[in-house]
């Protein structure tokens, strides 16, 4: 029978502070994959810091902001192979940078143009899933059905700590603990969900201990960390492809905007508490952390953000530059054979 | 009366009827710190406590069934389902159990709770934040079902569906969340379920619609030649039949608009109704004017999708020409 520890409580790090705390390092990680993993969260840095100035000037529709989550996507895509499948909520929208997708393609789907859609199986990235937690049971059926049919691919998730109130967590994580099923279940625990905060979401203390209740390891990890969420869902996967079945990841992290560009937080949250927060941001740290080491300069930050903030110039311009969409997309997909009376209305 | 919202005409509601009834309690995500993401519940925490205005953990199931348990232990639960889109879950216990309760018992208890949330489409909103799913809805047995669609409707339709003793579901349509304003009475406003209005009279062609879709009516009206009259239904269980018919028999002629998709929606019921009971009074075919049987479009391309003023105007000469 499987022995499922109870979940860590000790938080995960790797990243020191510079000062009393001490760096910690990753193994597999050599400079040039540091710097790359740099880049990756410049990107995606740049990507939600541009999209909410597009949204000012009316450029993009409502817009999940993602700032501050960086480390999470970032770190746990790294640790992924390229067979392996994402499945993300709004909140990871633009996790396809990752894996080549332009931000064309992703300032698109903000847009409410369908060239916002994209092939899973181009990118091994399922579409974007809007209503909570339902995603969950499908990155569970593919790692199962992958395990089934032999093949050695895993999938990851995404959710929120709001998420984790939601029966479609709980049926997917218990199925994925009982198919042993090949999945990362990685809870963005950013301390709220729109206006409801952890405390009135859950009487537990760590999302992590309800890995317990369903036969499966609970891992808590630094969200502010990259390489800290990186090792974490490393070896979540490493277990997963050992036939060893589920992990829960809790990446903790705090929520330093508002939930989407039409939220307004000052009506419930703590604006000290978000300043305090907001000097702790992931892609400094990371920075910061880098520089330690030596491996970061002024030059090669400047490059990152240099070229980061060119893909979303010419991103924006070819979005802006589609054509309406052709109307035809409205029947052109729902089903693969259509009924005679589609076009009625 | 003041000029109001509909949304503010929604909160207006939620105040006086909380005030009125001590064992009514609102619920549901974001309500009661933030006000609602529409903010149709502001104040409501700062007035009532945080006992009788709920933020409630993330779990649409878990609201509505939570609900039931509520009504059986003597309260009157309001439940806000955050977007109608995201109110699926909450079917499992709709269907199973709000609907079949009272049934169940023979009777012997009722399930006073109203479940209200925003609907409809045309706010540019990325997936899942348009849909119309009042069919699932209405077709539920045991469930009343209201729409409005002016914010003295809004007002006065909530606080029926509050006072009833049968579960009620009202939609209000997000599109007019914050326009057009309206007169609503203040105080205590009560529009009984189960009557329609006439919100435009006329001669040659009667126009059927709810919700949002009364106001695209309305525009069509103009744009027609003939004489339209425009029957908002206001509540589609328990049906206004009479003033439906009457209506049908005035004119001879109808149109059903719905902005959900076209097969098995509502519009489907309204023509199946007049088909029955007024054949004899019609000069010509009932037409629909529908979403097609696609997901909600990209919103880009809402504008193919919802009925526009010129479909409806288009399938009332079509009526007109028989
Ligand atoms: C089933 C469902 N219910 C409600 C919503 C509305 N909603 C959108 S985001 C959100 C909060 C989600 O919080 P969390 O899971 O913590 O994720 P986060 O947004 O913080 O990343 C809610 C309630 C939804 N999208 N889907
Ligand atoms: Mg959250």
């Amino acid at each position: 029978m499987a022995q499922v520890l109870p979940a860590e409580h000790d938080v995960r790090r790797i990243i020191g502070d510079g000062d009393g705390v001490a760096d910690g390092e990753v193994e597999g990680l050599d400079d040039a994959a540091l710097l790359d993993l740099y880049r990756a969260m410049v990107l995606l840095r740049t990507y939600d810091e541009r999209s909410v100035v597009y949204h000012s000037q009316g450029r993009v529709g409502t817009y999940a902001i993602f700032w501050g989550h960086e480390a999470i996507q970032a770190g746990s895509a790294l640790a992924l192979a390229d067979e392996d499948w994402i499945f993300p909520s709004y909140r990871e929208s633009a996790i396809g940078l990752l894996r080549g997708m332009t931000p064309e393609t992703v300032l698109s789907w903000w847009r409410g143009h369908p060239a916002g859609w994209w092939n899973p199986r181009e990118f091994r990235i399922a579409s974007i899933t809007v209503p909570i937690a339902t995603h969950v049971p499908h990155a569970v059926g593919y790692a199962w059905g992958a395990r089934l049919k032999g093949e050695s691919a895993c999938a990851l998730v995404y959710f929120g700590d709001g998420a984790t109130s939601e029966g479609a967590f709980h049926e997917g994580a218990n199925f994925a603990a009982v198919m042993r099923a090949p999945v990362v279940l990685l809870c963005n625990n950013n301390q709220w969900a729109i206006s409801t905060p952890l405390s009135a979401q859950t009487r537990a203390e760590f999302l992590a201990d309800k890995a317990a209740g369903y036969g499966m390891p609970g891992v808590r990890v630094d969200g502010g960390d990259v390489l800290a969420v990186y090792q974490a869902t490393s070896e979540a996967l490493a277990r997963a492809r050992a036939g060893h079945g589920p992990t829960f990841v809790e990446a903790l992290t705090y929520r330093c905007a508002p939930h989407v560009t039409a939220d307004d937080p000052t009506a419930y949250w703590d604006a000290q508490r978000v300043e305090r927060e907001r000097e702790n941001e992931c892609l400094g740290r990371y920075d910061r952390y880098l520089r330690r080491l030596g491996v970061l300069s002024d030059e090669l930050a400047e490059d990152a953000r240099d070229d980061a903030l060119e893909r979303m110039k010419s991103g924006i311009a070819a979005a802006e530059a589609l054509p309406p969409p052709d109307p035809e997309v409205v029947f052109a997909s729902a089903y693969v054979d259509p009924p005679p009376t589609l076009r009625e209305g | 009366m003041a000029e109001k919202t509909l949304v503010d005409a929604v909160n207006d509601a939620l105040h006086v009827e909380m005030e009125r009834d001590a064992t009514i309690m609102v619920m549901g995500e974001d309500v009661g710190r933030a006000g609602g993401v529409f903010r149709a519940t502001a104040g409501l925490r700062d007035r009532f406590g945080a006992d009788r205005c709920v933020d409630t953990p993330l779990a649409e199931a878990g609201i509505l069934g939570t609900a039931v348990g509520l009504a059986m232990a003597g309260w009157r639960p309001v439940c806000e389902m955050q977007y109608e889109s995201f109110s699926y879950p909450c079917l499992d216990q709709l269907i199973t159990h709000v609907g079949r309760y009272r049934w169940r018992t023979g009777g012997a208890m009722e399930f006073p709770l109203t479940i209200r949330m925003p609907t409809g489409g045309g706010v540019r909103a990325p997936e899942l934040h348009e849909d119309s799913p009042e069919a699932y809805y209405v077709h539920t047995p045991g469930v009343k079902v209201a729409i409005p669609s002016t914010p003295a409707d809004a007002k006065g339709l909530l606080a029926a569906a509050i006072r009833d003793p049968d579960p009620v579901v009202v939609m209000e349509p997000k599109v007019l969340y914050r326009s057009p304003r309206g007169e609503v009475p203040e105080g205590e406003h009560v529009v009984p379920l189960g009557r329609a209005r006439i919100a435009r009279e006329g001669a040659d062609v009667t126009l059927v619609a709810y919700g949002a879709m009364v106001h695209t009516c309305l525009e069509a009206a103009e744009l027609l030649d003939a004489s339209a009259e425009v029957v908002d239904i206001r509540t589609l269980k328990p049906l206004d039949e009479e003033t439906l018919l009457g209506s049908v028999a005035k004119t001879g002629r109808a149109v059903v608009v719905q902005e959900a998709p076209r097969v098995a929606g509502f519009g489907a019921e309204l023509v199946a109704v007049i088909a029955e009971k007024a054949i004899l009074d019609l000069q010509g075919p009932i037409v629909r004017v529908t979403g097609y049987d696609v997901p909600f479009p990209y919103w880009s391309l809402e504008h193919e999708y919802v009925p526009t003023s010129e479909r409806v105007a288009a399938a009332a000469r079509k009526v007109l020409d028989y």
